[in-house]
């Protein structure tokens, strides 16, 4: 049986899911939101039994070539989490289902108008940076029982440093009451970029051929855009962009006055904030750092040895380091940890991919 | 005297410096930036590769002179810079005396014995309840007690005439993981210095069949090993059907005063380690001009295999079946050229090694055969006898990573203690509650009030809910015995 059904459905599922949260948000009706749920449980369900299946799938792969690997052994190679594509669909699943403990738990459904987005982002950036959806046989350095947890842990803690990350965008629009704030500024210009960058990245996809497309990561990063060989398309990126966040920055304040009306309270969107945090910056200690560093010394003889996406993850335990210090000793508290927050997932989603796409590292892991 | 009041005026402030948690904020802003720096400028890599890439933000012209610059600064190598190891000193320095600094405190916090609180102050902690209930004084102190008992609480009690307090804690120790964590961090760093004044990181480049006693450093001078290592073979395991590698593996030997001490199989992520020195399999490649030997596992149709071991142009029989062959041609990677038809040999390397055989059998014309080492069915003959390409040995080196890092044990203790402190840090909270019970009337008649206070240092949902679900074990239990 195939996967890639299941995961169409869900995707599709997750897509209809953020316009049924966006719905919801402007429209503020339970039965909406409701709705909202129910599609994003079954997506949510259609991806699990993806997962499943495609994990069947590697597993009687891995089998073919290595029959004399024992039973456990098989499973954990044949886990999937073993390529950009299958971290990506992980980080996803991870995403959601943290998304529906916190609607379970909070009972606030308008999260989910912050969380789907990014589900959908990762799901479209998946199919536009062309990463290959193949189950791939496994170089002789990923097979190894640290690097799966590592991916495993990492990617739960990057998930949630991602639901942080949507409450933190929400609470920055609650609590902002003038547009020339400079958290309100702060926040045009990183959701900006975001979108600006996959939007940059959609068009990089559509102009290149289907072989091309394989490489778009390595070889054809915003070149049809910001790094165009015409100095005029360059200039109307700009243009474009900065437009692009000006008009964000004019009426992403509008957001504000619908969470209100919502029963979302600033209070319970820094809660969610803060709890996503007190969650994933143990995951990812754990995951992130140390079980990478053991790999690593496993496979190569030493533990550390500064290459970029080391040295990224080091730097995104720093900012999230500096959140929990800033909070709990300096007694900070509001927008100030809230930038801190949106830092920090910035950071990570630049040591995930900004390092395979700007920069180039001893991983092979990623950029596959 | 001035002196001495001097002195600790000095350290005193020193101290402050290194206690300040602002100080831990700039160390964190900096070791940040300057790794973002680090990981744009190649490290220890070629001149030329960085000033082409200071050239695209700086002009060619200009690239040169940001270069010297920047190399003078130590950005070219930056973690290995005085600077930056001065900054990663300062963190620790920072964090252990702002851990020593606070460490008193938050002691005299976890041994601070309970006291009771009066019913006003309980109604104002962070978390409160309050209920009334159909019972007597005593029923009500019993459930509660009870309660709170199997809640894993310990209990302690105030009476006074009609009115009784209840006071009790839990896992007051939790609030020391973040020393735990602290600790772990100052271990990681000890154990890095460790590494780095006792270790050493090297490579070996190991032909088949041969033997050293030294491995090298980056740059080429010998690291004594202090026994003998020997290289038995080396192989590259293929996917079947594509070249792509699935384990690289070597065996290997280690030989002290002439005797075999220890044999093992290395692979990736599975190294050999002896006398604290450890050989990761990290690459290989082919001996410029080697000739080796042809292994080949014969098989008479039917019968046991044997195995031979022949030079270039040497010519063996299958036992009992009268067919010779000799070996005429290698390739270390055969394929058929896919315009010309032509076989040609597509790799240096080892990617698909084929051996060409002439045969000569008994009343038929000699013909000539390629054996693949990765298909074996190709070494299959007329009759059923079978000729199994093994190896073509003494060819291939096995590349090694060789360290000795008496560091690494204590880096993995520290990451366990990490573990742990990080797990008492985020999921356990020091958890305190007062449950004061009251009749309303002063003669010891009508209901009994019960106010309950609580306060955790985190959590407090969660500790909302076990609060609810004391309470209501207590009055269900209390419900229950009014009824008999
Ligand atoms: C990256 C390295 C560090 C990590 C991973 C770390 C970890 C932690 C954690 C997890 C907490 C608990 C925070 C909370 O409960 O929300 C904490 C608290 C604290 N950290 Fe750090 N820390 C680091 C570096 C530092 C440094 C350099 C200092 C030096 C000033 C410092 C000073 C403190 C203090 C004073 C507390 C509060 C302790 C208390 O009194 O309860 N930390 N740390």
């Amino acid at each position: 049986m195939n996967s890639s059904l299941f995961f169409d459905i869900s995707a599709g599922a997750y897509v209809a899911a953020m316009i049924t949260y966006v719905i919801y948000l402007v429209a503020r009706n339970k039965t909406v939101g409701i709705a909202a749920t129910t599609i994003t449980i079954f997506g949510f369900a259609c991806q699990s039994v993806a997962l499943l299946i495609r994990w069947v799938n590697s597993y009687h792969f891995w089998i073919s070539s290595s029959p004399n690997s024992g039973l456990v052994e098989s499973l954990l190679r044949a886990a999937p989490l073993r390529n950009l594509y299958e971290s990506l669909i992980f980080f996803v699943w991870s995403l959601i289902l943290i998304h529906l403990l916190i609607e379970f738990k909070y009972k606030v459904r308008s999260l989910g108008a912050f969380v789907t987005p990014l589900a959908a982002l990762a799901l479209l950036f998946i199919d536009i940076s062309g990463t290959s959806k193949e189950i791939q046989p496994l170089i002789p350095a990923l097979q190894s029982n640290w690097l799966l947890f590592h991916v495993l842990l990492s990617f739960l803690g990057y998930a949630a440093f991602g639901v942080s990350f949507g409450a933190a965008a929400a609470y920055i629009i609650m609590v902002t009451d003038s547009k020339k704030e400079k958290a309100y500024i702060f926040w045009s210009i990183i959701i900006g970029i975001f979108i600006i960058v996959l939007v940059g990245m959609g068009i990089d996809f559509m102009s290149l051929s289907a072989a091309e497309r394989k490489e778009l990561i390595q070889n054809h990063f915003l070149k049809a855009t910001f790094r165009n060989e015409s100095g005029g398309v360059v200039a109307a990126s700009w243009a474009f962009s900065i437009a692009f966040i000006f008009t964000l920055w004019q009426f992403g304040f509008g957001l504000k006055k619908i969470l209100s009306s919502l029963s979302v309270t600033p209070q319970m969107l820094e809660d969610i904030e803060y709890k996503s945090i007190a969650i994933g910056f143990p995951l990812f200690t754990l995951g992130g750092l140390l079980m990478g560093a053991i790999w690593a010394n496993s496979a190569w003889g030493k533990y550390w040895s500064w290459d970029p996406k080391e040295t990224w993850s080091l730097i995104t335990w720093f900012v999230y380091a500096l959140y929990l210090h800033a909070r709990y000793i300096g007694g900070w508290r509001g927008k100030r940890v809230a930038i801190l927050a949106v830092i920090g997932f910035v950071a990570v989603i630049f040591t995930y991919l900004g390092v395979n796409l700007v920069l180039s590292g001893l991983h092979a892991y990623g950029s596959g | 005297m001035k002196e001495e009041k001097q002195k600790e005026d000095v350290f005193e402030s020193v101290w402050k410096f290194f206690a300040s948690v602002k100080l831990a904020v700039a160390v964190f802003i900096i070791l940040s930036f300057s790794s973002i720096v680090g990981t744009i400028v190649e490290q220890q890599a070629e001149p030329e590769k960085n000033i082409a890439l200071l050239a695209k933000f700086f002009g060619d012209s200009l690239a040169p002179t940001v270069y010297n610059i920047f190399a003078k600064l130590g950005f070219m190598d930056m973690y290995h810079s005085w600077w930056f190891i001065s900054f990663l000193i300062t963190f620790s320095i920072n964090l252990i005396v702002c851990s020593l600094d606070r460490f008193p405190k938050t002691w005299k916090l976890v041994k601070m014995p309970l006291k009771p609180l009066a019913v006003n102050v309980i109604k104002t902690l962070p978390v409160k309840k309050e209920i009334k209930l159909k019972t007597t004084l005593a029923v009500a102190k019993d459930e509660f007690f009870n309660s709170l008992r199997t809640s894993k609480y310990q209990v302690l009690e105030a009476n006074e005439n009609n009115e009784v307090q209840l006071y009790c804690q839990k896992w007051r120790y939790a609030r020391l993981g973040v020393y735990v964590v602290h600790l772990s961090i100052i271990l990681i760093f000890l154990g890095a210095i460790i590494g780095a004044r006792f270790g050493f990181g090297g490579f070996l480049n190991l032909p088949e069949g041969q033997i050293s006693d030294v491995a090298y450093t980056a740059n080429g001078s010998e690291i004594p090993l202090g026994f003998s290592i020997k290289c038995n073979w080396y192989d590259t395991k293929y996917y079947e059907g594509i070249d792509m590698p699935q384990e690289f593996h070597s065996e290997l030997v280690i030989i002290e005063n002439g005797k075999e001490v220890l044999k093992k199989v290395i692979e990736v992520n599975d190294p050999l380690t002896y006398k604290g020195i450890t050989f990761y399999q990290s690459s290989y490649g082919m001996i410029p001009n080697a000739s080796g030997y042809f292994i080949l596992g014969l098989k008479p149709n039917g019968h046991q295999q044997s195995t031979v071991s022949l030079r270039f142009g040497d010519t063996f029989e299958i036992p009992g079946t009268g067919i010779t062959g000799t070996v005429i041609d290698f390739s270390p990677a055969l394929a058929r050229d896919q315009r010309t038809g032509a076989l040609i040999s597509y790799s240096d390397n080892m990617v698909n090694p084929a051996v060409a055989i002439q045969f000569n059998m008994p009343g038929q014309d000699s013909f000539k055969g390629w054996i693949f080492k990765r298909y074996p069915q190709t070494g299959i003959l007329p009759g059923g006898h079978e000729i199994k390409f093994e190896d073509y040995w003494g060819v291939e080196y096995t590349g090694m990573q060789v360290s000795k890092d008496p560091g690494i044990g204590l880096i993995y203790i520290a990451c366990i203690i990490m573990a742990i402190g990080l797990y008492i840090t985020f999921f356990i909270s020091h958890k305190k509650i007062w449950i004061h019970i009251a009749h309303d009337t002063p003669g010891g008649k009508g209901p009994v009030s019960v106010s309950v206070g609580g306060s955790t240092n985190r959590n407090r949902f969660a500790f909302e809910k076990e609060i609810d679900h004391i309470l209501s074990t207590a009055s269900h239990a209390i419900e229950g015995r009014s009824k008999k």
